[in-house]
């Protein structure tokens, strides 16, 4: 690909790094108005809802029900108080089960 | 200082377990794409970006111009400026080189993983452990895929593939209990990039970005409003 491959790969640091690094040291100490700030404090969990549904479902293409155990088992072991980490491996392990019976 | 940067490492595992499989398929994936060892491997040190690098491979395949695909790239990431600007809120205060340097460790997952944290703050140190581990994972693991192939056996590789997001419901879940307002954000933000998605109305990158920001406006504003009726009415029964 030669030259062009790490033109491009630059382009696309920069325009990945920036949205990260200027909100981040640009409002560092700035008193933002409590409707923006409350707005801010609510992305995390609005973030996650958008970025587990619905990709979760279509994780396999053209095997839906793989999307569905994952997602029931994850959110079956969080209710129960599994740590992260036990959801993650949780998780996998039915789908590896699973994935070899079917 | 230590400690924290400790414990940040032990929380980043999580994450670090999550990109193996996805590393490991990209490195895999772009020796397919044609990429040698060294472009493949300074793409995941350089951008570092999971689902961009995705894209940039099956348009590098597409025959697709640079540009375009830098363009793309930036598009994917634009939800990023929300994250951390949330993200920043919550942060103890660090000289800015300081703040820039972990700045570029900050994807949906750090991410997801500090800002659903319950201390009121969070170290610079502890940001450090967690966005190393991530990151060195995605980096090794590049390389790793890219020489040794999907060795895996089948059914491990494809049962891997819901790693992340059960760690985005394992971070999700504790938040919920007993919070309906969370609940609330994130089943709204759900419902909104599910009808975006179905109704195919905008890509990938905007979708998130619009879906996040809708449901974290709208639910504050209902909270803003109950808040000012509870005032009036116990105002109200003051003056009573």
């Amino acid at each position: 690909m030669g030259a062009t491959y790490w033109w491009m790969l630059a382009g696309m640091a920069i325009v990945t790094y920036l949205p990260r690094m200027v909100p981040l040291t640009f409002l560092d100490g700035k008193e933002l108005p409590p409707i923006v700030s409350g707005v801010l404090s609510n992305i995390p969990y609005a973030v996650l809802g958008a970025l587990i549904f619905p990709a979760i479902i279509f994780v396999q293409k053209g095997n839906i029900l793989f999307g569905i155990i994952g997602a029931a088992t994850a959110f079956l072991i969080a209710f129960l108080g599994g740590g992260v980490m036990s959801v993650v491996l949780g998780t996998i392990g039915i789908l590896a089960v699973y994935g070899l019976f079917m | 200082m230590n400690n924290q940067f400790n414990s940040g490492l032990k929380s980043g595992l999580s994450i670090a377990i999550g990109y193996f499989p996805i590393a490991l398929t990209f490195g895999l994936l772009a020796k397919t794409t044609g990429l040698s060892l060294i472009e493949a491997t300074a793409m995941s040190i350089f951008v570092y970006a999971g689902a961009s690098q995705y894209i940039a491979l099956s348009l590098i395949n597409f025959g697709v111009d640079p540009i375009t695909i830098v363009i793309n790239t930036f598009i994917v990431n634009i939800r990023h400026f929300l994250m951390t600007a949330s993200l920043n809120e919550k942060m103890h205060r660090a000289p800015k080189w300081i703040k820039s340097i972990y700045a570029f460790g900050i994807t949906d997952e750090s991410f997801s993983v500090l800002a659903t944290r319950k201390e009121e703050k969070i170290t610079t140190s502890f940001a450090f452990g967690v966005t190393l581990i991530a990151y060195g994972s995605w980096v090794i693991f590049t390389a790793v895929g890219y020489v040794i192939g999907a060795n895996l056996p089948d059914f491990l590789q494809i049962a891997m593939s819901i790693a992340l997001y059960a760690m985005f419901i394992g971070l999700l879940v504790p938040a919920m209990k007993g919070n309906r307002k969370v609940v609330m954000l994130a089943a709204l933000a759900a419902a909104i990039h599910c009808i975006i998605y179905f109704g195919e109305l905008l890509s990938t990158g905007w979708a998130i970005l619009v879906s996040t920001l809708g449901s974290a406006i709208l639910v504050e504003i209902i909270y803003s409003r109950r808040e000012k009726s509870k005032e009036s009415h116990y105002n109200e029964k003051e003056g009573n």
